[in-house]
């Protein structure tokens, strides 16, 4: 295992087609040697988060629950980590729970084929 | 410390008083500076005497008050089956039965009171009782086996009760009270007129008015009553139900005052006419007057123990308020119930065809502007008095029409303010400052009546209290803004309950249609687990179908129990904790070669930790090709029914513990519930198998099995509790069955059965009416339940391996299955894996060929 590249935005991973990934579901993607999780949320966005939980320091994200919380007013599509709960805003990989907490974000999208493509990270923290 | 300096107490009488004597010695501290000594002449420690019938149902483990048959406290001695013969005040002695002498710094007298039996001709014939112990309960038992009829003399509370008794032990059952209504004492005559209405329906015959001349004697043993004026009743059993009298020989041989209705006379401190001689609960009579309550005796209890730390604690009389259900009719009486204050005016509210007949006595206030109430009488239905006796205790002003407090209940609880001194909870004396004390402190604050009942213990006794304790919790938090809200979560404003209807009413199969119908937003981790468990338990589908796939909870989500670094656990189904040598070599084989870290668990089964998530199909191929099955570890379902070796191999065991315990498991293997539920089944009294800390155990006797319910280990331990006794193996499948389903549809998300059966209104009494009188009439709709569960049961792992789709999921990255998840690491410990600390995120570098998707 080598340590953390800095990974080249410019690369674009295939990772699956969309229908791979369940609605409200997620899957762990290997993305550059990271491990990201892309989720896809009842309206077919798509939506990808290192799958790093800083909380429990484990590599899980993508097998939490995918739902929505209401934030002032806004639904906000979020993902529970599996190990201790925490709610994690899909949109900016922030923490709901504890405003010290951010996980990366991953540019993401689906291409015309339907397959979903995962770019570099959009956020650090 | 030189043992001089320590003093020696000792208590006659272990009955509830004493025993609550001793309770508060500890608790308060007076073991500090005493020795107990506590001599009860009963063979039993004490029991809850006040619900002394329920002997017949739940037998007397479950009566009684000191379950280890110990007190925690080492400087507490009991000493039972041994009655305290005399004692002498001078030399400060008391004498014991077996001849044992003990010195005393201080005697509490604690004997309580004996059945008064009238001197009528053949009333100490064989068949003759009275009333009083369960040594008296289990001689009627006997009796009523070989009887046809039986009498109860005395149409009193206690009459009444020992009537139901004698009814239920299935005898024809007649009353004889010499007075011309029921319960003379505690109700008016309209209200003893409705109350024998009752009584006649449910089959007993009541004769008013009758005097007792004779018992008639056949063949050396009871044969007949004979009556005054009325023809014989012809009957086998006599029970002598006459009032009682106070156990005071001991107080006059010893030459102490006496009060002249009988009873040890004692000041407002409890203390007799000797200074180190003190007397409590049935057997004194403070200022001349005894009490033939409970709580009045509790009282006592806590002003001498008051007393003798030098604490300035008075007895100055007692609430004499009942409340009490006799055959399944509520009767209560408060207060001036007889409306012998002068200027009384009473309220009255009859209903001849519900048979509800209520009875308010009211009082002009001193200034003439309104009323206050001083008494009352409530007959069929006493849904009232928890509001209604406090009222008369604090004596506040009646709203502007009384009546609304009597009505049917169907107006709703009127409003009205108790003050804060108001006693909610007679048999504990809690207060309503008290009780709002609990709700609004600091520091974990209670927010429910449950809470508010364990914290001060209102409504922990006779439980008359408990609606008054509700109400004033939730009028507390509506009024400090706090809507008492038991919705599951954001996106549903339901309980899980109600939520278990809506579904079932709807025949939902999915959750979007449940949320859509019913609830808001798209759901979270609260929700989708709970519609997931609720559709697990109403279809029995698999819990990894497309529809349901999402909803599930981490560990449900893979069919393994998740670990702190994203590995899985394995747990294999060993029903019953029995296994062959040559599955026990498997699970060896499997988890040598997976190098899983292999730990016995407490539920009688082996747990494989370390497992990738992606190799949990193919290890469960293995176990599922040796006959393993889920062990349902990872789930809200039940996980063992753990067992002791039995009578196969036990000289002790009386039944076979081990095959019920398997026939148990697999009977409820599967089943999805609020929690997880966990079984035991012990093979004689000795119980070994620790089936009472389960939510459900069953413990073999001679006859069968005694069935115990809502127990459980954990940070807050919980012994489970009688539910029924001696069934054969039919009639506890048949319990169990309705118990868990009733668990199942009823129950708060996470809540495990001891919480539940608390939560409900009368508690394990309402489990045991739904469960064993089915009085809701739901029990075979909850049987078809269960056997529905338990036709399309099927291993969920077994049909993983079976379906592509369900395995695809099994992967470690989507785009490169072969590639194991880096973050995993371990190390050695003890010569097993365990896992490795996660430093942070890791990464691969970029050199690793990803496959693209096929
Ligand atoms: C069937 C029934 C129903 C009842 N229902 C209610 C109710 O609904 N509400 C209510 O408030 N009350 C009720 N009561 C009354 C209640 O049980 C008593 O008020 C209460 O038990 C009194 O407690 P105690 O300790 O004074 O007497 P007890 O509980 O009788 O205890 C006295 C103990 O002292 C022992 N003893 C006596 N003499 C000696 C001696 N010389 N040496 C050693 N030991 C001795 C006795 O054997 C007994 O075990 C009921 C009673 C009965 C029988």
């Amino acid at each position: 295992m080598t340590a953390s590249a800095e990974p080249d935005s410019r690369v674009t991973t295939v990772v699956c087609r969309l229908t791979d990934i369940e609605v409200e579901g997620g899957v762990a993607a290997l993305v550059v040697g990271e491990a990201v999780a892309v989720f896809r949320t009842y309206d077919d966005h798509v939506f990808a988060l290192s799958n790093y939980d800083p909380c429990s320091r484990a590599s899980v994200l993508a097998r939490g629950i995918v739902g929505t919380r209401d934030v002032d007013g806004t639904q906000v599509p979020f993902v529970a980590s599996p190990m201790h709960k925490q709610a994690f805003d899909l949109r900016t990989g922030q923490c709901l729970d504890d405003a010290a907490v951010q996980v990366p974000t991953y540019d993401v999208r689906v291409g015309d084929d339907g397959m979903v493509l995962v770019g570099g990270r959009t956020s650090s923290s | 410390m030189s043992p001089k300096t320590r003093k020696t107490l000792v208590v006659a009488g272990h009955g509830m008083v004493g025993h609550r004597f001793v309770q508060a010695a500890i608790e308060r501290g007076l073991t500090e500076t005493y020795d107990v000594i506590v001599v009860g002449e009963e063979s039993r420690a004490a029991y809850d005497r006040v619900a002394l019938t329920s002997f017949f149902e739940v037998g007397a483990d479950e009566l009684s008050l000191l379950p280890g048959g110990q007190y925690d406290d080492p400087r507490v001695r009991l000493v039972l089956d041994t009655a305290v013969e005399g004692f002498d005040p001078e030399t400060r002695t008391v004498l014991l039965a077996g001849g044992e002498v003990i010195s005393y710094d201080e005697l509490v007298l604690a004997t309580g009171a004996s059945p008064f039996v009238p001197p009528v001709p053949g009333h100490d014939l064989p068949g003759c009782f009275v009333y009083r112990t369960i040594d008296d309960l289990e001689a009627i038992r006997e009796a009523a086996a070989g009887a046809r009829v039986g009498v109860v003399i005395g149409g009193g509370l206690l009459g009444l009760e020992a009537a139901n008794a004698l009814a239920q032990l299935g005898l024809e059952t007649h009353v004889v009270e010499m007075a011309p209504r029921l319960m003379a004492v505690q109700v008016d005559a309209a209200g003893g007129a409705t109350l024998a209405r009752h009584i006649e329906k449910l089959g007993l015959k009541v004769h008013t008015g009758a005097m007792t001349s004779e018992v008639v004697e056949k063949d050396g043993r009871v044969g007949a009553l004979a009556l005054k004026d009325e023809e014989p009743i012809p009957a086998e059993v006599v029970v002598f139900s006459a009032g009682i009298r106070p156990r005071d020989t001991l107080a006059r041989e010893a030459g102490l005052d006496l009060a002249e209705r009988g009873g040890v006379l004692v000041d407002e401190r409890c203390r007799t006419s000797d200074p180190h001689v003190w007397a409590i609960g049935e057997c004194a009579a403070p200022g001349g007057r005894m009490y033939g309550l409970v709580a009045p005796g509790y009282a006592m209890a806590e002003v001498v123990v008051d007393a003798l730390l030098g604490g300035p604690g008075e007895f100055t009389g007692a609430d004499m308020s009942t409340k009490l259900k006799l055959l399944g009719v509520d009767v209560a009486s408060f207060g001036d119930a007889h409306a012998t204050t002068v200027g009384a005016l009473e309220l009255v509210f009859a209903d001849a065809v519900a048979g509800h007949y209520k009875k308010l006595v009211v009082l002009e206030n001193e200034a003439g502007d309104g009323t206050v109430l001083i008494g009352g009488v409530l007959v069929g239905d006493a849904s009232a008095y928890g509001v209604l006796r406090p009222m008369v205790a604090s004596g506040i002003e009646l709203p502007a029409n009384p009546e609304d407090l009597i009505l049917p209940a169907s107006r709703g609880v009127p409003e009205i303010g108790l003050p804060d001194e108001a006693v909610v909870c007679s048999c504990n004396n809690v207060t309503k400052a008290t009780i709002l004390e609990h709700v609004s402190r600091e520091e974990t604050p209670c927010t429910d009546a449950t809470c508010v009942t364990k914290c001060s213990g209102a409504g922990s006794t006779c439980g008359s209290c408990k609606a008054g304790v509700k109400k004033i919790v939730e009028d507390h938090f509506a009024s400090v803004g706090k809507v008492v809200d038991r919705s599951l979560c954001e996106h549903f404003p339901l309980t899980r309950q109600e939520l278990f209807d809506v579904i079932a009413v709807h025949g939902y199969t999915r959750f979007d249609d449940v949320v859509e119908g019913h609830g808001r937003g798209r759901g979270c981790d609260i929700c989708k687990p709970t519609v997931a468990s609720i559709l697990a338990s109403q279809l029995n589908g698999h819990v990894l179908d497309a529809a349901a796939r999402t909803l599930q909870d981490t560990n449900d989500a893979y069919l393994a129990n998740i670990q702190r670094n994203g590995t899985y656990s394995v747990v294999p189904r060993i029903p019953g904790g029995e296994i062959t040598p040559e599955k026990l070599i498997v699970i060896g084989e499997v988890a040598r070669d997976f190098d899983l870290y292999t730990k016995i668990t407490g539920g009688q089964r082996i747990d494989l930790f370390g497992s990738r998530m992606e190799q949990l199909p193919q290890i469960w191929q293995r176990l599922v090709d040796a006959g393993f099955e889920s062990g349902h570890a990872y789930g809200k379902s039940l996980r063992t029914v753990k067992s002791c070796v039995g009578s196969t191999w036990c000289r002790y065991g009386v039944q076979d513990s081990v095959g019920l315990a398997i026939a148990l498991e697999l009977r409820y293997r599967g089943l999805r519930s609020p929690h997880k539920l966990k079984g035991g089944v012990s093979g004689c009294a000795r119980e070994c198998a620790e089936a009472r800390s389960k939510d459900f155990g069953v413990i073999a006797t001679e006859k069968g099995w005694n069935l115990f319910v809502a127990g459980n280990g954990g940070a807050a331990p919980v012994h489970a509790r009688l539910l029924a006794g001696d069934l054969d193996t039919e009639t506890l499948v048949r319990y169990l069955d309705r118990f868990l389903m009733y668990y199942i549809r009823t129950a708060d998300r996470l809540q495990r059965t001891a919480p539940w059966v608390d939560s409900l209104e009368g508690g394990l009494e309402r489990v045991r009416e739904v469960v064993v009188d089915d009085v809701l009439g739901l029990g075979s709709e909850l049987e078809a339940a269960m056997a529905s569960h338990v036709e399309g049961y099927f291993d969920e792992w077994a049909a993983t391996l079976e379906d592509p789709d369900k395995l695809a999921r099994f992967v470690s990255f989507v785009n490169a299955p072969d590639t194991p998840d880096p973050h995993i690491t371990f190390r050695e410990e003890r010569d097993q894996a365990v896992p490795g600390d996660s430093a942070g995120p890791v990464s691969l570098g970029a050199s690793i060929p990803v496959g693209a998707p096929q």
